[in-house]
């Protein structure tokens, strides 16, 4: 009845895993009795959980990512914590909750928490930016929210129920193999990985549709914002790439569940294919998070300096390289496998290769900075902070690229620390950038700066502290992923490294003010005009937050800071003649329920419930079959509906203005 | 008035558009899918752990049939886009089923192939050579299966509401994907059978 489930899956091996359990199940309680308490299920479903609305879905997405980035970060000091201590001893975490913590900070900072921040983001921004009312596929949309959410809900899961992976968060055969790791740690990965791949592969698809096939009349291809460019180059990838993750982890789910061998020790399996079709997914997935993050970048020190873009056609062209090559680089992640020396060396080559136009960009960025009037907000911080930072860990990638080099720092913290310098300031400062910058547009009113600057210096410091000690170890030879260790000489850094997370730490809990500090003031920072920041491009020219149908009359575009260019012409906030019937698309719970049974089906396949497993299939089938046959997904806002609406907003306007001219007039 | 018919009109077309650029993008992830497949067939084509070879197992004169059932349905699918454009239900439904009856009939010649390779021991889990084989067949197999769903499912729509502007934009998205099973199908006629049996 219930496959290989019985209540040894409940985590009693350890008391700090029970005590990650009931911390899971409790945060689960409270949010749910806060809910009932407010009242509020039904606005949230309603309003929230079945929208089909991008920026509502884009918020959804962000609210996922932080939530995930508290729990990969719990993940994270805990490693910092056990590997501070465990000098000829184990420290206070087991081996085989070790890796398993190892194994999931990794899965969810690049799945759960990069990926939604960077989906939600686009969601949010791109249709603005492109003078649209919506994605091409607004249902689609709301689909491959709810699959990530699933993906992200098993691995929540796997610490209450059974294990979660100990194969790090590549999952590498034959140790990922069913007979090296016969549990359910393993499965919990495949199906969270691919639930939520299959949601990625579907949101690339929608904005590249949306992107190439939604503008607004005058918007060319070279008339794009580069947050616009970056996103349909992402998108571009997660179409193409994300079906090699799929095929990866569906032939590891073939070996575990159906006896196979593709990957296998014996029987014929080749365990060297799994790394190539792995990393031929996962070296354009690195380009598809940080493709976004310098488009964010672009846009903010662009704004925050107040000058043009230098050198936008460079930038288009270097991200469109960069998109390219990323695809013919992924052998570099296993130089070590035993490729002959020409393979490698191709392969070391494309990478410094590619090292060229990421190189062009930053002297983009400099170059807008030069002789500009730059505002040092908090978003304006985190880019100058990345272009440091990154080129830092720019050269060490390049250094890695060699392959005899590489042979000696492969599978050392030299590594570790490589690609976290990065993926911090290269994804996650862009992405924290974005969040400070565009918040006023999601919500309506701006974000504390003090706080904002505060959390800006914790996590850069805290991020030099945390891992330049890894690059020294990497040349002491230290391993990545040592549950413990008996060099005394290691130990230092590793305190000061654990040191830099506690500072992360502050950054993080600087943040969590910020966001209650700026509620709490939220009506002395209210965003009344749409334009808090003097923006250049259109997401700035409808208010915040934006009405569902985002602008009122089609904007047309003549110059690539469109929204610029209208406040110089001084129609910026003309009133339209008159205004139109607007069709939007209804929403939809089959998006929520289609995400319930993949989550349910994933649970089925990881335990062998082979009944439930054909139930869900069999739902979702249904739930798909029903949705494409309907006709009728789409309503109207009559155009006395829009009036009012923007009647109240340019009420607004006139207070707000009047008040200003007053203010000035004593 | 006219005016508002040929903006919704227009909107419709827009919106056909934007779909089918959608489907096209769906269907060259999916032509990932299988080309990786194909790689991974072609590296373990060799691993046979001592079991059964495709010079064993493969049956050309299968191999064929299935070739011309399914490359038949294709040109069948076409008459009943044709036959959509100019509105003629009746024959639409006719050649959806015609098209139906021969893919039905491509899916049952491979599952006889398939279980007949089960029943002598030379199933998926034999070795990397047959796994790579079952998953790759299979998982085309299970594309024109789910294609046949999908065309019933249009043939309840073309009956219960004709051929409206809806209705004849999937059947379009449809004829897309079961022709790219054809273009699939061809791939693993002369990567899979032929070199497997000359």
């Amino acid at each position: 009845m219930f496959g290989r489930l019985t209540l040894e899956a409940l985590p009693l091996y350890s008391a700090i895993a029970a005590g990650g359990a009931l911390v899971t199940v409790g945060g689960a309680l409270v949010v749910a009795i806060a809910i009932t308490w407010l009242g509020a299920w039904r606005y949230l479903w309603t309003d929230w959980l079945t929208s089909v609305d991008h920026k509502r879905i884009g918020v959804m997405y962000i609210v996922l990512a932080l939530i995930m980035l508290l729990r990969g970060f719990v993940d994270a000091i805990m490693m910092r914590a056990q590997q501070a201590m465990a000098l000829n001893s184990g420290g206070y975490l087991p081996p085989e909750h070790f890796d398993q913590i190892f194994s999931s900070h990794g899965t969810i900072m690049i799945f759960f928490m990069a990926m939604p921040f960077m989906t939600g983001l686009i969601n949010i921004i791109v249709p603005l930016q492109i003078g649209t009312r919506d994605v091409a596929f607004p249902f689609l949309n709301s689909l491959s929210l709810w699959l990530t959410a699933a993906g992200a809900g098993l691995v929540m899961l796997s610490l209450v129920i059974g294990k979660f992976s100990t194969a790090g968060w590549t999952g590498y055969p034959p140790y990922s193999g069913v007979e090296a790791n016969p549990g359910v740690g393993v499965d919990y990965w495949i199906w969270a990985i691919l639930i939520s791949g299959v949601g990625s592969t579907l949101s690339g698809i929608n904005f590249v549709v949306t992107i190439l096939k939604r503008r607004a009349p005058g918007m060319t291809l070279m008339r794009m914002t580069p947050f616009t460019w970056t996103a349909l180059c992402a998108s571009v990838l997660m179409a193409f790439a994300f079906p090699a993750l799929t095929v990866a982890c569906g032939l590891l789910a073939l070996d575990r569940t159906f006896g196979m061998h593709f990957f296998t020790n014996a029987h014929g399996g080749n365990m060297m294919n799994y790394p190539n079709l792995f990393w031929i997914w996962g070296h354009p997935e690195v380009y598809i998070l940080i493709l976004p993050a310098f488009g964010v970048f672009s846009e903010v020190v662009s704004t925050f300096s107040r000058k043009r873009l230098f050198g936008y056609e460079s930038l288009v062209y270097a991200t469109a390289s960069i998109a390219v090559l990323s695809f013919t680089v992924w052998l570099h992640h296993f130089f070590t496998m035993g490729s002959s020396a020409n393979v490698n060396a191709f392969f070391g080559i494309t990478t410094m290769i590619i090292a060229v136009p990421t190189g062009v960009k930053v002297f983009n960025w400099l170059l807008t900075m030069y002789r500009g009037r730059i505002d040092f907000h908090p978003s304006m911080m985190w880019s100058i902070g990345f272009m440091i930072t990154f080129v830092i860990g720019g050269m060490t990638g390049v250094l890695l690229a060699i392959p005899p080099a590489d042979f000696l720092m492969h599978n050392t913290t030299f590594l570790v620390a490589h690609f976290h310098n990065m993926i911090i300031p290269g994804v996650l400062f862009g992405y924290l950038a974005g969040y400070m910058y565009w918040f006023p547009k999601a919500f309506g009113f701006e974000l504390n700066r003090g706080w904002g600057l505060a959390s800006f210096w914790c996590w850069l410091i805290g991020f030099y502290l945390a891992f330049m000690p890894l690059y020294i170890l990497g040349f002491k030879g230290m391993p990545r992923r040592m549950e413990q260790y008996n060099d005394p000489s290691w130990q230092p850094y590793l305190m000061v490294a654990a040191f830099g997370a506690f500072v992360v730490l502050l950054g993080i809990g600087a943040m969590v003010m910020q966001l209650y500090v700026s509620i709490r003031d939220r009506r002395k920072t209210a965003d009344i005009t749409g334009d808090p920041f003097e923006g250049r491009t259109l997401e700035w020219a409808t208010s915040s937050p934006s009405p569902a149908y985002n602008f009122a009359v089609l904007p047309e575009v003549r110059d690539r800071e469109p929204f610029l260019e209208m406040k110089e012409r001084g129609v910026a906030y003309r009133r339209p003649a008159a205004y139109e019937n607007i069709h939007m698309p209804k929403n939809s719970m089959v998006g929520v329920a289609m995400g319930a049974f993949a989550f349910a089906l994933g649970f089925a396949m990881i335990w062998h419930i082979w009944w439930l497993v054909a139930a869900c299939g069999l739902a979702m089938w249904i739930a798909m079959i029903a949705r494409s046959s309907d006709d009728d997904s789409e309503f109207i806002v009559t155009a006395a509906e829009v009036k009012q609406t923007e009647d109240a907003r340019y009420r607004a306007l006139a207070t707000k203005t009047g008040a200003t001219r007053t203010g000035s007039r004593k | 008035m006219s005016a508002a018919v040929t903006a919704h009109e227009s909107e419709a077309a827009e919106t056909h558009e934007q779909r089918a650029l959608g489907f096209w993008l769906y269907l060259m992830g999916d032509a990932v899918i299988f080309a990786l497949l194909f790689a991974t067939y072609v590296t373990m084509v060799n691993n046979t752990d001592g079991g059964p070879g495709g010079k064993q197992l493969f049956d050309l004169r299968n191999a064929s049939l299935e070739t011309a059932l399914l490359l038949v349905s294709s040109t069948t699918f076409g008459f009943a886009s044709l036959c959509s454009r100019t509105g003629n239900r009746g024959a639409v439904l006719f050649w959806l089923l015609v098209t139906f009856v021969l893919g039905a009939g491509f899916v049952f010649l491979e599952l006889r192939e398939f279980a007949g390779m089960i029943k002598i021991g030379a199933g998926p889990d034999r070795s990397g050579f047959l796994s790579a084989f079952f998953t790759l067949v299979g998982t085309h197999g299970l594309h024109v299966s789910v294609g046949l769903t999908w065309i019933l499912i249009m043939c309840g729509q073309v009956m219960m509401k004709g051929l409206s502007v809806p209705v004849t934009s999937r059947l379009f998205r449809l004829g897309l994907f079961w022709h790219f099973l054809d273009i699939a199908w061809v791939g693993i006629f002369s990567i899979v059978y032929l070199p497997g049996l000359l």
